[in-house]
């Protein structure tokens, strides 16, 4: 196997509130291939949108901490980075496009002068090319018009167009890697699906790498090529999406899939939701978050943090008791 | 009141909006539905189509331009006074999409549940007390949780208190308007059993308006699809997910992605071209005609009506 284009390993961050620290991400690892798309799933609160925002350095700190752990691209770190040089190499390698485009987007500036942004300042083009440039990626996002369209304010774009607007932003720079927050979470099915599908094209055409978030299984399934699996803060497990949905090692990711309707024939299905709600990380739990809901849990799990255990196929990994070759078949 | 015949029954139901120019926005146009009692219709569209002010229009909150709409052997007046809200509310409930805005946060929980039976004088003082506290374990919460505020509770643990304020008062109608968008996964199938239990235990008849496709078919006995204020199609809800008739339902459903990576890979994607034009000024075309792949002359001439096909209503020209 080829190096891997990012490697987290470790990361953890912190954030201060009135409250007490909130430890939002607690030591997550994973990596992701040159042209794949990398899946991160989990309920809101479990940390996966902290844990891309400290990649390419959102996270507003203070408030916020990265307390350790390491992201290399290409073998570079690029976390904690704030010389210039360290933006530069994010701005240029990684886009990154958000969930509510309505508030991403500067309301008083002119689309396509919030496109050419970047590029002035990444590229150091000018003023008149980077313009021309951002017509350009505006046709690529498949917006129609797109020179009436650039010199429009983004309240006169509908959501669907504004998240195209989005991706034209961050491919602007031609990045390496795209990394899409719950990107598709505000549309509806219709729109949903042709942005996904515009999304999937872009990437093959460029040879990008993608990293979704999202806590849509649908959409994890059409999309993803690897899954992360992420709980109260940690990767409770990793694998290839067919790993994830046919064979997943982890209760919780058990315990999503039986909580959506399969699109079975007849209500043969009750819905079995995951009782009680994740954990308070202000005061994250000592051994496993999932111990509370787990109906498989045992005494172990409530001490001691569970080992990350492979599972067979080349990448399948999974964080849980169940798996140590110490836990004995009588529960 | 009657046991045979549909609970709720909407006849030609509009509402428009004026805008400014003298144009009109047509949210609602011409929608008619049964509702059996004790039956779970789902209410599936894009955003724009109108399900949320129709289901509003059926309770009340909106009033309605045309068209009647049927109580059991009731005419439920177009604009409700005061008085017709103390009348229906007993009858005919909400639950409302988001758990955060539907809650006013400087009341009690224990105060937002009991301000129905309290203003329909539904039990004494002291009655009240244990009146909610009954409702908050049937709903899953805490007796104790009555003197919090909404601001402590989790979006799914809102849902709940939205659900037994709704609840409370017994009604026999409740719209749901996307009780569950807003909430996790796994949270939304303990709210969804909920709504089960209770539909069972109450008898509630129940309008659940979403635009998840796949959850609506798994709650509901029977699905129509509303595509700009208008019904294309309704029958069974399986038959409707399964094998769709009209164009639009087709592409909704096609849209719609499923939890399983093989059935993903095999699918043919056939993406729905454009956005949900604006609902002013359409005219007399159907209203799907500017994004149907099967567009005939006769569409842009004329607007289907809902008419059976096999075991269904479809309004398209294709089935004519």
């Amino acid at each position: 196997m080829t190096r891997p284009l990012l490697e987290v390993e470790d990361l953890a961050v912190e954030f201060d509130t009135h409250g007490g620290t909130v430890k939002a991400v607690r030591g997550v690892s994973f990596s992701l291939q040159e042209g794949q798309t990398l899946a991160v799933v989990g309920e809101s609160g479990c940390g996966k949108s902290v844990c891309v925002q400290s990649l390419v350095g959102l996270i507003p700190m203070p408030p916020g901490r990265i307390t350790k752990g390491s992201a290399r691209l290409h073998g570079e770190e690029i976390l904690g980075y704030e010389t210039l040089g360290g933006k530069r190499v994010r701005g240029q390698m990684i886009g990154m496009i958000f969930q509510d485009p309505m508030t991403s987007l500067n309301p008083t500036m002119r689309i396509g002068d919030q496109i050419a942004e970047p590029l002035c300042l990444h590229r150091g083009m000018r003023r008149r090319d980077a313009r021309k440039r951002a017509i350009e990626l505006l046709e690529l996002s498949q917006v129609a018009e797109a020179t009436k369209r650039a010199r429009q304010y983004p309240f006169e774009f509908s959501g669907g167009m504004l998240q195209r607007v989005m991706i034209a932003c961050a491919l602007a720079c031609e990045p390496r890697i795209l990394i899409a927050d719950e990107p598709t979470t505000a549309l509806d099915v219709t729109i949903q699906a042709q942005i996904l599908s515009l999304m999937r094209d872009l990437q093959q055409e460029r040879r990008m790498s993608l990293i979704l978030i999202t806590h849509d299984l649908g959409v994890v399934a059409q999309m993803a090529d690897e899954v992360v699996v992420m709980y109260a803060g940690k990767v409770v497990e990793t694998g290839s999406s067919d790993d994830i949905f046919y064979s997943s090692g982890h209760p919780y990711t058990q315990g999503l899939k039986s909580a959506m309707p399969q699109n079975q024939d007849r209500r043969a299905q009750r819905l079995e939701p995951i009782a009680g709600s994740p954990p308070d990380l202000f005061d994250p739990p000592q051994g496993c978050g999932y111990f509370d809901r787990c109906p498989q849990a045992m005494r172990v799990c409530e001490q001691h943090h569970p080992p990350d255990v492979a599972l067979g196929k080349p990448l399948h990994r999974c964080a849980c008791w169940l798996h140590d070759e110490r836990a004995s078949d009588d529960d | 009141m009657m046991t045979s015949g549909p609970l709720i029954r909407a006849k030609s139901v509009s509402r428009h909006f004026s805008l400014p120019r003298g144009e009109v926005l047509r949210a609602v146009d011409q929608m008619s539905l049964d509702i059996a009692p004790r039956e779970i219709l789902g209410l599936v569209g894009e955003s724009g189509s109108g399900k949320t002010t129709f289901g509003k229009t059926l309770v009340g909150l909106l009033d309605r331009t045309q068209g009647e709409v049927w109580f059991g052997d009731e005419l439920l007046p177009a604009r409700y006074t005061p008085k017709d809200f103390a009348r229906f509310a007993t009858r005919s409930q909400m639950i409302f999409q988001d758990p955060y805005s539907s809650l006013n946060p400087r009341m009690t929980v224990g105060e937002i549940i009991a301000e129905g039976p309290r203003l329909h004088d539904r039990a004494s003082r002291a009655n009240l007390k244990d009146l909610v506290a009954e409702w908050l374990a049937r709903v899953g919460l805490h007796p104790d949780h009555a003197s919090r505020y909404p601001h402590e509770f989790s979006g799914g643990q809102r849902q709940r208190i939205g659900i037994a304020r709704a609840l409370i008062l017994e009604p026999e109608f409740v719209v749901c308007d996307e009780p569950i968008s807003a909430l996790d996964v796994s949270v939304q199938a303990q709210v969804v059993n909920l709504l089960g239990d209770l539909k069972a235990s109450l008898g509630l008849t129940l309008l659940f308006i979403a635009h998840d496709l796949s959850m609506v078919r798994y709650v509901s006995d029977r699905m129509g699809v509303m595509y700009l204020g208008t019904l294309v199609e309704i029958g069974d809800a399986d038959d409707v997910f399964f094998e769709p008739k009209h164009p639009y339902t087709k592409l909704l459903i096609s849209a719609n992605p499923e939890p399983d990576p093989r059935k993903e890979r095999s699918r043919t994607a056939t993406t729905i071209k454009g956005e949900i034009p604006s609902p002013t000024g359409l005219g007399n075309a159907c209203p799907f005609a500017s994004r149907c792949p099967k567009v005939m002359e006769a569409c842009r001439a004329e607007r289907p009506a809902l008419r059976p096909v096999e075991n269904r209503l479809v309004a398209c020209h294709l089935f004519e």
